[in-house]
Protein backbone atom coordinates (compact mmCIF):
# COMPACT_ATOMS: atom_id res chain seq x y z
CA UNK A 1 0.00 0.00 0.00
CA UNK A 2 1.22 3.47 -0.93
CA UNK A 3 1.13 6.64 1.19
CA UNK A 4 -1.44 7.69 -1.29
CA UNK A 5 -3.77 4.72 -1.18
CA UNK A 6 -3.50 4.97 2.53
CA UNK A 7 -4.57 8.73 2.34
CA UNK A 8 -7.61 8.32 0.02
CA UNK A 9 -8.77 5.61 2.00
CA UNK A 10 -8.46 7.40 5.55
CA UNK A 11 -10.41 10.62 3.55
CA UNK A 12 -13.15 8.45 2.80
CA UNK A 13 -13.18 6.01 6.24
CA UNK A 14 -12.98 9.26 8.34
CA UNK A 15 -15.83 11.17 6.37
CA UNK A 16 -17.91 8.86 7.06
CA UNK A 17 -16.84 8.89 10.94
CA UNK A 18 -16.96 12.28 10.62
CA UNK A 19 -20.33 12.14 9.23
CA UNK A 20 -21.99 9.67 11.89
CA UNK A 21 -20.81 12.06 14.56
CA UNK A 22 -22.06 14.89 13.14
CA UNK A 23 -25.86 13.88 14.26
CA UNK A 24 -24.38 12.74 17.41
CA UNK A 25 -22.93 15.82 18.38
CA UNK A 26 -26.44 17.04 17.56
CA UNK A 27 -28.30 15.29 19.92
CA UNK A 28 -25.51 15.13 22.64
CA UNK A 29 -24.57 18.60 22.08
CA UNK A 30 -28.24 20.72 21.99
CA UNK A 31 -30.67 17.92 23.30
CA UNK A 32 -28.42 16.74 25.68
CA UNK A 33 -29.32 13.38 25.46
CA UNK A 34 -26.45 10.96 24.94
CA UNK A 35 -28.59 8.44 22.64
CA UNK A 36 -26.74 5.15 22.78
CA UNK A 37 -29.03 3.76 20.66
CA UNK A 38 -27.49 6.07 18.00
CA UNK A 39 -25.83 2.89 16.56
CA UNK A 40 -28.79 0.71 15.55
CA UNK A 41 -30.76 3.88 13.87
CA UNK A 42 -27.09 3.39 11.23
CA UNK A 43 -27.85 0.07 11.02
CA UNK A 44 -31.04 -0.06 10.54
CA UNK A 45 -31.62 2.61 7.37
CA UNK A 46 -28.90 0.16 5.95
CA UNK A 47 -30.79 -2.67 6.07
CA UNK A 48 -33.93 -0.79 4.40
CA UNK A 49 -31.51 0.42 1.62
CA UNK A 50 -30.92 -3.17 1.37
CA UNK A 51 -34.63 -4.29 0.75
CA UNK A 52 -35.32 -1.61 -1.30
CA UNK A 53 -31.88 -1.99 -3.53
CA UNK A 54 -32.47 -5.83 -3.79
CA UNK A 55 -35.83 -6.45 -4.29
CA UNK A 56 -37.50 -3.20 -5.61
CA UNK A 57 -34.92 -2.49 -8.07
CA UNK A 58 -34.78 1.49 -6.58
CA UNK A 59 -31.18 3.05 -6.81
CA UNK A 60 -29.56 3.56 -3.12
CA UNK A 61 -29.47 7.27 -4.23
CA UNK A 62 -33.09 7.65 -4.15
CA UNK A 63 -33.18 5.70 -0.63
CA UNK A 64 -30.28 8.12 -0.01
CA UNK A 65 -32.80 11.54 -0.61
CA UNK A 66 -35.73 8.91 1.35
CA UNK A 67 -33.55 8.71 4.39
CA UNK A 68 -33.54 12.33 5.01
CA UNK A 69 -37.68 12.84 6.07
CA UNK A 70 -37.81 9.48 6.99
CA UNK A 71 -34.49 9.62 9.52
CA UNK A 72 -35.59 13.21 11.29
CA UNK A 73 -39.54 11.43 11.99
CA UNK A 74 -38.47 8.65 13.43
CA UNK A 75 -36.03 10.41 16.25
CA UNK A 76 -37.85 12.92 16.36
CA UNK A 77 -40.75 10.71 17.61
CA UNK A 78 -38.45 8.65 19.65
CA UNK A 79 -37.51 12.45 21.60
CA UNK A 80 -41.31 13.24 22.26
CA UNK A 81 -42.62 9.74 23.08
CA UNK A 82 -39.61 8.25 25.01
CA UNK A 83 -37.57 11.09 26.55
CA UNK A 84 -39.73 13.97 27.07
CA UNK A 85 -40.85 12.30 29.74
CA UNK A 86 -37.63 11.35 31.14
CA UNK A 87 -36.91 15.01 30.82
CA UNK A 88 -39.62 16.27 32.75
CA UNK A 89 -39.18 13.73 35.54
CA UNK A 90 -35.72 15.08 36.06
CA UNK A 91 -36.27 18.81 35.38
CA UNK A 92 -33.57 18.26 32.80
CA UNK A 93 -31.01 18.06 35.53
CA UNK A 94 -28.04 16.06 36.06
CA UNK A 95 -30.24 12.92 36.90
CA UNK A 96 -31.06 12.88 33.05
CA UNK A 97 -27.98 12.23 31.68
CA UNK A 98 -27.90 8.81 33.70
CA UNK A 99 -31.63 8.26 32.71
CA UNK A 100 -31.35 8.75 29.07
CA UNK A 101 -28.56 6.78 28.91
CA UNK A 102 -30.48 3.74 30.60
CA UNK A 103 -33.58 4.12 28.56
CA UNK A 104 -32.01 4.56 25.18
CA UNK A 105 -29.96 1.74 26.36
CA UNK A 106 -32.93 -0.12 26.61
CA UNK A 107 -33.69 1.08 22.94
CA UNK A 108 -30.47 -0.24 21.89
CA UNK A 109 -31.91 -3.49 22.66
CA UNK A 110 -34.97 -3.51 21.37
CA UNK A 111 -34.11 -2.20 17.93
CA UNK A 112 -31.17 -4.74 17.81
CA UNK A 113 -33.08 -7.21 18.77
CA UNK A 114 -35.65 -6.43 16.16
CA UNK A 115 -32.93 -6.54 13.37
CA UNK A 116 -31.28 -9.84 14.86
CA UNK A 117 -34.78 -11.81 14.28
CA UNK A 118 -35.46 -10.42 10.77
CA UNK A 119 -32.38 -10.47 9.38
CA UNK A 120 -30.21 -13.14 11.29
CA UNK A 121 -26.58 -12.38 12.46
CA UNK A 122 -25.31 -12.62 8.66
CA UNK A 123 -23.33 -9.99 7.19
CA UNK A 124 -25.15 -8.25 3.95
CA UNK A 125 -24.32 -6.02 1.34
CA UNK A 126 -24.89 -5.73 -2.70
CA UNK A 127 -23.84 -4.02 -5.39
CA UNK A 128 -23.64 -0.09 -6.34
CA UNK A 129 -21.33 1.54 -8.01
CA UNK A 130 -18.26 -0.54 -7.41
CA UNK A 131 -16.61 0.83 -9.96
CA UNK A 132 -12.45 1.78 -9.66
CA UNK A 133 -11.65 5.52 -10.37
CA UNK A 134 -7.97 6.59 -10.96
CA UNK A 135 -6.78 9.37 -8.41
CA UNK A 136 -3.31 9.97 -9.32
CA UNK A 137 -2.33 7.19 -9.85
CA UNK A 138 -3.96 5.30 -7.01
CA UNK A 139 -7.36 3.25 -7.57
CA UNK A 140 -10.18 4.20 -4.77
CA UNK A 141 -13.83 2.81 -5.46
CA UNK A 142 -16.35 5.21 -6.36
CA UNK A 143 -18.59 4.56 -3.74
CA UNK A 144 -16.45 5.49 -1.25
CA UNK A 145 -15.50 8.67 -3.23
CA UNK A 146 -19.09 9.57 -2.79
CA UNK A 147 -19.25 8.98 0.48
CA UNK A 148 -16.28 11.75 1.11
CA UNK A 149 -18.17 14.17 -1.19
CA UNK A 150 -21.67 13.45 0.52
CA UNK A 151 -19.99 14.21 3.90
CA UNK A 152 -18.24 17.15 3.33
CA UNK A 153 -21.25 18.87 1.44
CA UNK A 154 -24.06 17.20 4.56
CA UNK A 155 -21.32 19.04 7.18
CA UNK A 156 -21.03 21.87 5.24
CA UNK A 157 -24.94 22.36 4.31
CA UNK A 158 -25.58 22.22 8.02
CA UNK A 159 -22.79 24.13 9.21
CA UNK A 160 -24.30 27.13 7.01
CA UNK A 161 -27.82 26.09 8.52
CA UNK A 162 -26.68 26.47 11.90
CA UNK A 163 -24.51 29.71 11.35
CA UNK A 164 -26.65 31.65 8.87
CA UNK A 165 -30.37 30.91 9.68
CA UNK A 166 -32.35 32.15 12.39
CA UNK A 167 -33.08 28.55 13.44
CA UNK A 168 -29.59 27.67 13.47
CA UNK A 169 -29.03 30.41 15.98
CA UNK A 170 -31.70 29.40 18.12
CA UNK A 171 -30.36 26.12 18.36
CA UNK A 172 -27.21 26.99 19.03
CA UNK A 173 -28.61 29.37 21.74
CA UNK A 174 -30.32 25.99 23.37
CA UNK A 175 -26.75 24.05 22.86
CA UNK A 176 -24.74 26.51 24.67
CA UNK A 177 -27.30 28.26 27.50
CA UNK A 178 -30.49 26.18 27.73
CA UNK A 179 -31.25 28.06 30.77
CA UNK A 180 -31.11 31.47 29.05
CA UNK A 181 -31.98 30.94 25.80
CA UNK A 182 -35.97 30.43 27.42
CA UNK A 183 -35.67 33.81 28.85
CA UNK A 184 -35.42 34.81 25.07
CA UNK A 185 -38.62 33.41 24.03
CA UNK A 186 -36.98 30.09 23.07
CA UNK A 187 -38.75 26.48 23.41
CA UNK A 188 -36.22 24.72 24.65
CA UNK A 189 -37.80 21.33 24.26
CA UNK A 190 -39.14 21.82 20.89
CA UNK A 191 -35.29 22.97 19.87
CA UNK A 192 -33.96 19.98 22.00
CA UNK A 193 -36.48 17.87 19.93
CA UNK A 194 -35.72 19.41 16.26
CA UNK A 195 -31.86 19.06 16.67
CA UNK A 196 -32.50 15.15 18.07
CA UNK A 197 -34.39 15.06 14.73
CA UNK A 198 -31.59 16.62 12.28
CA UNK A 199 -29.18 13.96 13.89
CA UNK A 200 -31.66 11.32 13.22
CA UNK A 201 -31.56 12.95 9.36
CA UNK A 202 -28.27 12.67 9.52
CA UNK A 203 -27.99 9.06 10.98
CA UNK A 204 -30.04 7.61 8.33
CA UNK A 205 -27.89 9.21 5.95
CA UNK A 206 -24.88 7.34 6.97
CA UNK A 207 -26.78 4.14 7.49
CA UNK A 208 -27.52 4.31 3.67
CA UNK A 209 -23.82 5.07 3.13
CA UNK A 210 -22.58 2.92 5.14
CA UNK A 211 -24.92 0.19 3.27
CA UNK A 212 -23.10 0.94 -0.18
CA UNK A 213 -19.92 0.29 0.26
CA UNK A 214 -19.54 -2.16 3.94
CA UNK A 215 -20.76 -5.28 4.69
CA UNK A 216 -23.00 -4.58 7.22
CA UNK A 217 -24.65 -6.81 10.45
CA UNK A 218 -27.55 -6.41 13.20
CA UNK A 219 -24.84 -6.30 15.66
CA UNK A 220 -22.60 -3.64 14.50
CA UNK A 221 -24.62 -0.56 15.50
CA UNK A 222 -22.85 -0.47 18.73
CA UNK A 223 -19.33 -0.14 17.10
CA UNK A 224 -20.43 3.01 15.03
CA UNK A 225 -22.10 4.05 18.19
CA UNK A 226 -18.85 3.89 20.28
CA UNK A 227 -16.66 5.26 16.95
CA UNK A 228 -19.59 8.12 16.93
CA UNK A 229 -18.68 8.83 20.26
CA UNK A 230 -15.08 8.86 20.20
CA UNK A 231 -15.19 11.43 17.61
CA UNK A 232 -17.94 13.39 19.10
CA UNK A 233 -15.41 13.55 22.39
CA UNK A 234 -12.42 14.46 20.26
CA UNK A 235 -14.63 17.10 18.52
CA UNK A 236 -15.48 18.78 21.17
CA UNK A 237 -19.24 18.30 22.41
CA UNK A 238 -21.98 20.13 19.52
CA UNK A 239 -18.68 21.26 17.27
CA UNK A 240 -19.74 20.47 13.88
CA UNK A 241 -16.40 21.43 12.24
CA UNK A 242 -14.51 19.46 14.69
CA UNK A 243 -17.06 16.55 14.42
CA UNK A 244 -15.41 16.20 10.82
CA UNK A 245 -11.78 17.04 11.41
CA UNK A 246 -11.82 14.47 14.30
CA UNK A 247 -13.22 11.75 12.05
CA UNK A 248 -10.93 12.31 9.34
CA UNK A 249 -8.32 12.08 12.36
CA UNK A 250 -9.55 8.96 13.77
CA UNK A 251 -10.09 7.52 9.80
CA UNK A 252 -6.32 8.33 9.54
CA UNK A 253 -4.76 6.27 12.40
CA UNK A 254 -7.10 3.35 11.63
CA UNK A 255 -6.37 3.06 8.28
CA UNK A 256 -2.50 3.52 8.70
CA UNK A 257 -2.75 0.65 11.51
CA UNK A 258 -4.65 -1.36 9.85
CA UNK A 259 -1.63 -1.45 6.90
CA UNK A 260 1.18 -0.89 8.24
CA UNK A 261 0.95 -2.44 11.98
CA UNK A 262 -1.79 -5.08 12.16
CA UNK A 263 -5.64 -5.40 11.20
CA UNK A 264 -6.45 -6.93 14.26
CA UNK A 265 -5.98 -3.64 16.37
CA UNK A 266 -7.71 -0.90 14.68
CA UNK A 267 -10.15 -1.50 17.25
CA UNK A 268 -7.45 -1.60 20.17
CA UNK A 269 -6.33 1.95 18.26
CA UNK A 270 -9.68 3.51 18.74
CA UNK A 271 -10.06 3.02 22.24
CA UNK A 272 -6.70 4.25 22.82
CA UNK A 273 -6.97 7.64 21.04
CA UNK A 274 -10.28 7.70 23.28
CA UNK A 275 -8.39 7.29 26.42
CA UNK A 276 -5.86 9.82 25.52
CA UNK A 277 -7.65 12.46 24.42
CA UNK A 278 -10.36 12.27 27.37
CA UNK A 279 -7.23 12.28 29.73
CA UNK A 280 -5.43 15.14 28.38
CA UNK A 281 -8.23 16.94 26.98
CA UNK A 282 -11.31 16.27 27.98
CA UNK A 283 -13.25 19.19 26.37
CA UNK A 284 -12.06 17.96 22.81
CA UNK A 285 -8.96 18.63 20.66
CA UNK A 286 -10.97 21.29 18.59
CA UNK A 287 -13.07 22.89 21.11
CA UNK A 288 -12.83 25.56 23.47
CA UNK A 289 -14.89 24.78 26.56
CA UNK A 290 -17.57 22.00 26.46
CA UNK A 291 -20.07 23.67 28.26
CA UNK B 1 -21.71 -2.25 66.97
CA UNK B 2 -23.61 -0.51 69.52
CA UNK B 3 -27.34 -1.13 69.20
CA UNK B 4 -29.29 -4.56 69.81
CA UNK B 5 -30.42 -3.79 66.64
CA UNK B 6 -27.65 -4.42 65.00
CA UNK B 7 -26.31 -7.79 66.93
CA UNK B 8 -29.96 -8.98 65.36
CA UNK B 9 -29.27 -8.13 62.35
CA UNK B 10 -25.40 -9.50 61.97
CA UNK B 11 -26.96 -12.43 63.63
CA UNK B 12 -29.80 -13.26 60.60
CA UNK B 13 -27.49 -12.56 58.02
CA UNK B 14 -25.03 -15.10 59.51
CA UNK B 15 -27.92 -17.50 60.15
CA UNK B 16 -29.14 -16.74 56.51
CA UNK B 17 -25.81 -17.51 54.71
CA UNK B 18 -25.27 -20.75 57.06
CA UNK B 19 -28.81 -22.13 56.00
CA UNK B 20 -27.75 -21.10 52.35
CA UNK B 21 -24.75 -23.12 52.68
CA UNK B 22 -26.31 -26.42 53.92
CA UNK B 23 -28.40 -26.44 51.36
CA UNK B 24 -26.69 -27.51 48.08
CA UNK B 25 -26.28 -30.88 50.76
CA UNK B 26 -29.67 -31.51 50.85
CA UNK B 27 -30.97 -30.42 47.51
CA UNK B 28 -29.52 -32.93 45.15
CA UNK B 29 -30.88 -31.52 41.98
CA UNK B 30 -28.49 -30.31 39.51
CA UNK B 31 -30.43 -28.02 37.42
CA UNK B 32 -31.75 -26.08 40.71
CA UNK B 33 -28.07 -25.94 42.13
CA UNK B 34 -26.70 -24.39 38.82
CA UNK B 35 -30.17 -21.72 38.88
CA UNK B 36 -28.71 -20.89 42.52
CA UNK B 37 -25.25 -20.54 40.96
CA UNK B 38 -26.44 -17.79 38.20
CA UNK B 39 -28.53 -16.14 41.13
CA UNK B 40 -24.96 -15.84 43.27
CA UNK B 41 -23.25 -14.72 40.59
CA UNK B 42 -25.24 -11.84 39.55
CA UNK B 43 -26.00 -11.13 43.66
CA UNK B 44 -22.11 -10.79 43.91
CA UNK B 45 -21.78 -8.92 41.15
CA UNK B 46 -24.58 -6.24 41.65
CA UNK B 47 -23.44 -5.93 45.31
CA UNK B 48 -20.07 -5.46 44.56
CA UNK B 49 -20.97 -3.13 41.66
CA UNK B 50 -23.07 -1.36 44.10
CA UNK B 51 -20.11 -1.34 46.27
CA UNK B 52 -18.51 1.45 44.19
CA UNK B 53 -21.55 2.96 42.04
CA UNK B 54 -24.26 2.67 44.87
CA UNK B 55 -23.11 5.83 47.13
CA UNK B 56 -21.11 7.52 44.11
CA UNK B 57 -23.77 7.02 41.31
CA UNK B 58 -21.05 6.27 38.58
CA UNK B 59 -22.56 4.28 36.21
CA UNK B 60 -19.76 1.49 35.30
CA UNK B 61 -20.01 -0.49 32.10
CA UNK B 62 -16.61 -2.23 33.00
CA UNK B 63 -17.86 -5.13 35.13
CA UNK B 64 -17.16 -7.67 32.36
CA UNK B 65 -13.84 -5.99 31.62
CA UNK B 66 -12.81 -7.56 35.06
CA UNK B 67 -15.27 -10.43 35.56
CA UNK B 68 -13.22 -11.75 31.89
CA UNK B 69 -10.01 -11.36 33.15
CA UNK B 70 -10.94 -13.35 36.25
CA UNK B 71 -12.37 -15.94 34.26
CA UNK B 72 -8.86 -16.29 32.33
CA UNK B 73 -6.61 -16.33 35.16
CA UNK B 74 -8.06 -19.18 36.02
CA UNK B 75 -8.04 -20.48 32.13
CA UNK B 76 -4.24 -20.15 32.21
CA UNK B 77 -3.29 -20.78 35.50
CA UNK B 78 -6.00 -23.65 36.74
CA UNK B 79 -3.80 -26.38 36.10
CA UNK B 80 -0.24 -24.28 37.33
CA UNK B 81 -1.35 -23.26 40.70
CA UNK B 82 -3.21 -23.88 43.57
CA UNK B 83 -6.95 -22.93 43.67
CA UNK B 84 -5.99 -20.66 46.50
CA UNK B 85 -2.73 -19.36 44.36
CA UNK B 86 -5.32 -18.60 41.34
CA UNK B 87 -8.17 -16.77 43.26
CA UNK B 88 -5.08 -15.08 45.03
CA UNK B 89 -3.57 -13.85 41.41
CA UNK B 90 -6.89 -13.06 40.27
CA UNK B 91 -7.80 -10.58 43.65
CA UNK B 92 -3.79 -8.99 42.96
CA UNK B 93 -4.51 -8.63 38.66
CA UNK B 94 -8.21 -6.94 39.68
CA UNK B 95 -6.58 -4.41 42.35
CA UNK B 96 -4.17 -3.69 40.33
CA UNK B 97 -5.86 -3.34 36.72
CA UNK B 98 -8.56 -0.91 39.01
CA UNK B 99 -6.08 1.02 40.41
CA UNK B 100 -4.39 2.01 37.25
CA UNK B 101 -7.70 2.41 35.42
CA UNK B 102 -9.25 4.73 38.85
CA UNK B 103 -6.32 6.51 39.13
CA UNK B 104 -6.30 7.36 35.60
CA UNK B 105 -9.68 7.86 34.80
CA UNK B 106 -12.20 8.59 38.15
CA UNK B 107 -11.70 12.53 37.71
CA UNK B 108 -14.43 11.75 34.73
CA UNK B 109 -18.10 11.97 35.72
CA UNK B 110 -21.34 11.15 34.46
CA UNK B 111 -21.79 10.17 30.72
CA UNK B 112 -17.59 10.02 30.10
CA UNK B 113 -17.21 7.97 32.85
CA UNK B 114 -19.93 5.57 31.23
CA UNK B 115 -18.76 5.50 28.01
CA UNK B 116 -15.21 5.36 29.04
CA UNK B 117 -16.02 2.36 31.16
CA UNK B 118 -18.43 0.42 28.18
CA UNK B 119 -14.79 0.82 25.75
CA UNK B 120 -12.54 -0.35 28.87
CA UNK B 121 -14.29 -4.01 28.93
CA UNK B 122 -14.03 -3.68 24.61
CA UNK B 123 -10.84 -2.93 24.96
CA UNK B 124 -9.80 -5.37 27.02
CA UNK B 125 -11.79 -7.93 24.79
CA UNK B 126 -10.02 -6.72 21.77
CA UNK B 127 -6.85 -6.96 23.21
CA UNK B 128 -7.13 -10.58 24.69
CA UNK B 129 -8.38 -11.59 20.98
CA UNK B 130 -5.44 -9.67 19.53
CA UNK B 131 -3.12 -11.45 22.34
CA UNK B 132 -4.77 -15.24 21.43
CA UNK B 133 -4.73 -14.85 17.94
CA UNK B 134 -1.13 -13.80 17.74
CA UNK B 135 0.66 -15.10 20.36
CA UNK B 136 -1.04 -18.43 21.36
CA UNK B 137 -2.58 -18.41 17.71
CA UNK B 138 -5.40 -20.40 19.48
CA UNK B 139 -9.09 -18.50 19.97
CA UNK B 140 -10.48 -20.75 22.72
CA UNK B 141 -9.35 -22.23 25.67
CA UNK B 142 -10.06 -25.26 28.23
CA UNK B 143 -10.60 -25.08 31.60
CA UNK B 144 -9.24 -27.52 33.53
CA UNK B 145 -10.14 -27.38 37.42
CA UNK B 146 -10.96 -29.92 39.72
CA UNK B 147 -13.97 -27.80 41.40
CA UNK B 148 -17.31 -29.22 41.45
CA UNK B 149 -20.61 -27.12 40.72
CA UNK B 150 -20.92 -27.29 44.74
CA UNK B 151 -17.41 -26.06 45.48
CA UNK B 152 -18.44 -23.12 43.29
CA UNK B 153 -21.89 -22.67 45.22
CA UNK B 154 -19.87 -22.33 48.30
CA UNK B 155 -16.95 -19.85 47.28
CA UNK B 156 -19.53 -17.99 45.70
CA UNK B 157 -21.69 -17.88 48.74
CA UNK B 158 -18.54 -16.42 50.89
CA UNK B 159 -17.89 -13.74 48.19
CA UNK B 160 -21.05 -12.62 48.72
CA UNK B 161 -20.93 -12.63 52.86
CA UNK B 162 -18.07 -11.02 52.20
CA UNK B 163 -18.95 -8.10 50.11
CA UNK B 164 -22.10 -7.48 52.48
CA UNK B 165 -19.84 -7.28 54.83
CA UNK B 166 -17.57 -4.75 53.95
CA UNK B 167 -21.09 -2.94 52.71
CA UNK B 168 -22.64 -3.03 55.77
CA UNK B 169 -19.21 -1.76 57.48
CA UNK B 170 -18.17 0.51 54.99
CA UNK B 171 -21.62 2.67 56.02
CA UNK B 172 -20.36 2.71 59.65
CA UNK B 173 -17.22 4.30 58.87
CA UNK B 174 -16.08 7.52 57.91
CA UNK B 175 -15.21 6.12 54.19
CA UNK B 176 -19.30 5.61 54.10
CA UNK B 177 -20.02 9.09 55.36
CA UNK B 178 -17.37 10.66 53.05
CA UNK B 179 -18.95 8.53 49.98
CA UNK B 180 -22.68 9.73 50.74
CA UNK B 181 -21.27 12.89 50.45
CA UNK B 182 -19.85 12.28 47.28
CA UNK B 183 -23.11 10.86 45.77
CA UNK B 184 -25.09 13.96 47.42
CA UNK B 185 -22.67 16.40 45.34
CA UNK B 186 -19.52 16.02 44.40
CA UNK B 187 -18.29 19.51 44.65
CA UNK B 188 -19.44 20.03 48.39
CA UNK B 189 -17.60 17.17 48.84
CA UNK B 190 -14.25 18.91 47.33
CA UNK B 191 -15.26 21.84 49.59
CA UNK B 192 -15.47 19.90 53.06
CA UNK B 193 -12.20 18.23 52.49
CA UNK B 194 -12.73 15.02 51.15
CA UNK B 195 -10.11 13.78 49.08
CA UNK B 196 -12.87 12.26 46.50
CA UNK B 197 -10.23 10.56 44.20
CA UNK B 198 -8.90 8.59 46.77
CA UNK B 199 -12.30 7.28 48.32
CA UNK B 200 -13.22 6.79 44.67
CA UNK B 201 -9.93 4.62 43.77
CA UNK B 202 -10.03 2.58 46.94
CA UNK B 203 -13.67 2.08 46.68
CA UNK B 204 -13.12 1.04 42.39
CA UNK B 205 -10.66 -1.26 43.27
CA UNK B 206 -12.55 -3.14 46.23
CA UNK B 207 -15.48 -3.13 43.94
CA UNK B 208 -13.22 -4.59 40.95
CA UNK B 209 -11.40 -6.84 42.85
CA UNK B 210 -14.60 -8.82 44.02
CA UNK B 211 -15.83 -8.92 40.95
CA UNK B 212 -12.11 -10.02 39.10
CA UNK B 213 -12.57 -13.56 41.86
CA UNK B 214 -16.16 -14.05 40.53
CA UNK B 215 -15.29 -14.46 36.76
CA UNK B 216 -12.27 -16.84 38.48
CA UNK B 217 -14.85 -18.89 40.34
CA UNK B 218 -16.98 -19.09 37.82
CA UNK B 219 -14.55 -19.75 35.07
CA UNK B 220 -14.60 -23.74 35.39
CA UNK B 221 -18.22 -24.03 35.14
CA UNK B 222 -18.06 -23.29 31.12
CA UNK B 223 -15.00 -25.60 30.51
CA UNK B 224 -14.17 -23.65 27.42
CA UNK B 225 -14.11 -19.85 26.97
CA UNK B 226 -13.12 -17.46 24.58
CA UNK B 227 -12.89 -14.03 24.78
CA UNK B 228 -16.72 -13.41 23.27
CA UNK B 229 -18.02 -15.74 26.41
CA UNK B 230 -15.86 -14.19 28.51
CA UNK B 231 -16.25 -10.89 27.83
CA UNK B 232 -19.70 -11.02 26.92
CA UNK B 233 -21.33 -7.38 27.35
CA UNK B 234 -24.72 -8.42 28.33
CA UNK B 235 -23.19 -9.41 31.98
CA UNK B 236 -22.29 -6.00 32.86
CA UNK B 237 -25.41 -4.74 31.27
CA UNK B 238 -27.83 -7.28 33.25
CA UNK B 239 -25.40 -6.46 36.25
CA UNK B 240 -26.24 -2.84 36.12
CA UNK B 241 -30.26 -3.81 36.00
CA UNK B 242 -30.42 -5.84 38.33
CA UNK B 243 -28.20 -3.24 40.87
CA UNK B 244 -31.09 -0.24 39.39
CA UNK B 245 -34.24 -2.42 39.93
CA UNK B 246 -33.22 -3.38 43.75
CA UNK B 247 -31.59 -0.29 44.73
CA UNK B 248 -27.76 0.24 44.24
CA UNK B 249 -27.80 2.55 47.60
CA UNK B 250 -29.58 0.22 50.01
CA UNK B 251 -27.69 -2.81 51.68
CA UNK B 252 -29.59 -5.34 50.48
CA UNK B 253 -31.10 -3.68 47.40
CA UNK B 254 -28.89 -5.70 44.62
CA UNK B 255 -30.00 -8.86 46.37
CA UNK B 256 -33.77 -8.11 45.68
CA UNK B 257 -32.87 -6.94 42.17
CA UNK B 258 -30.90 -9.77 41.18
CA UNK B 259 -32.95 -13.04 42.28
CA UNK B 260 -35.94 -11.87 40.59
CA UNK B 261 -34.24 -11.11 36.96
CA UNK B 262 -31.95 -14.04 37.19
CA UNK B 263 -34.92 -16.13 36.96
CA UNK B 264 -36.86 -13.76 34.95
CA UNK B 265 -33.87 -13.88 31.99
CA UNK B 266 -33.30 -17.73 32.24
CA UNK B 267 -37.00 -18.47 31.89
CA UNK B 268 -36.87 -15.34 28.90
CA UNK B 269 -33.59 -16.83 27.04
CA UNK B 270 -34.77 -20.65 27.51
CA UNK B 271 -38.43 -19.48 26.07
CA UNK B 272 -38.12 -17.17 23.93
CA UNK B 273 -33.97 -17.54 22.54
CA UNK B 274 -34.38 -15.51 19.26
CA UNK B 275 -36.28 -12.44 21.29
CA UNK B 276 -34.08 -12.38 23.83
CA UNK B 277 -32.37 -9.20 23.13
CA UNK B 278 -35.84 -7.32 22.65
CA UNK B 279 -37.51 -8.87 26.11
CA UNK B 280 -33.65 -7.38 28.20
CA UNK B 281 -34.36 -3.95 26.33
CA UNK B 282 -38.28 -3.73 27.14
CA UNK B 283 -37.03 -4.95 31.15
CA UNK B 284 -34.46 -2.23 30.86
CA UNK B 285 -36.65 0.76 29.75
CA UNK B 286 -39.79 -0.70 31.90
CA UNK B 287 -37.39 -0.29 35.10
CA UNK B 288 -36.02 3.01 33.84
CA UNK B 289 -39.24 4.25 33.47
CA UNK B 290 -41.24 3.15 36.22
CA UNK B 291 -38.74 1.92 39.31
CA UNK B 292 -36.63 5.14 38.83
CA UNK B 293 -35.16 4.76 42.55
CA UNK B 294 -35.41 0.88 42.67
CA UNK B 295 -37.81 -1.60 44.24
CA UNK B 296 -35.97 -0.55 48.16
CA UNK B 297 -37.63 3.23 47.49
CA UNK B 298 -41.19 1.29 47.09
CA UNK B 299 -41.20 -1.15 50.05
CA UNK B 300 -39.68 2.22 52.46
CA UNK B 301 -42.92 4.15 50.94
CA UNK B 302 -45.11 1.32 51.67
CA UNK B 303 -43.27 0.53 55.16
CA UNK B 304 -43.11 3.83 56.07
CA UNK B 305 -39.88 3.67 57.71
CA UNK B 306 -36.50 5.47 56.22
Amino acid sequence: MNFLDVLLAGATLGGLYGLVAMGLTLQYGVARIMNLSYGEFLIAPAFLTYVLVSQFGLSPLWVLVLAIPLGFAVQWLVYQLLLTPLVRRTGAGPALEVDSILATFGLLFVVQGAMLVVFGGNYYSYEYLSVPIHVLGSTVAANRLLVLVVAVLVGGGLYALLTRTRMGTVVRAVSVAPRFAQLVGINVRQTSALAFGMGGALVAVSGVLVSMFLPFSASMGTMFAMKALIVVIMGGVGNLMGCLMAGLLLGFAETLVASFVDPGLTLAVNFGLFLLVLLFRPTGLFGKAAR
Amino acid sequence: MNSPREWWAWGAGATAVLGLALLPLWLQNDYVLSLLISVLMYSVLATAWALFSGPTRYISLATVAFFGVGAYTTAVLGEVLPWAGVLAVALLLGVVMALLVGLATLRLSGVYFVIFSFGLAELTKQLVTWYEVNITKEIGRYVFVDITQQHIYWQLLGLLALVLALRALIQRTRLGLALRVIGEDETVAVHVGINTTVVKVVLFAASSAFITVTGAVMAPRWTYIDPSIAFAPVISFQTLIMALLGGPAALLGPLLGAAPLVLLFEFLSASFPNHFSILLGLVFMVIVYLVPNGLVSLLRRKGGRP
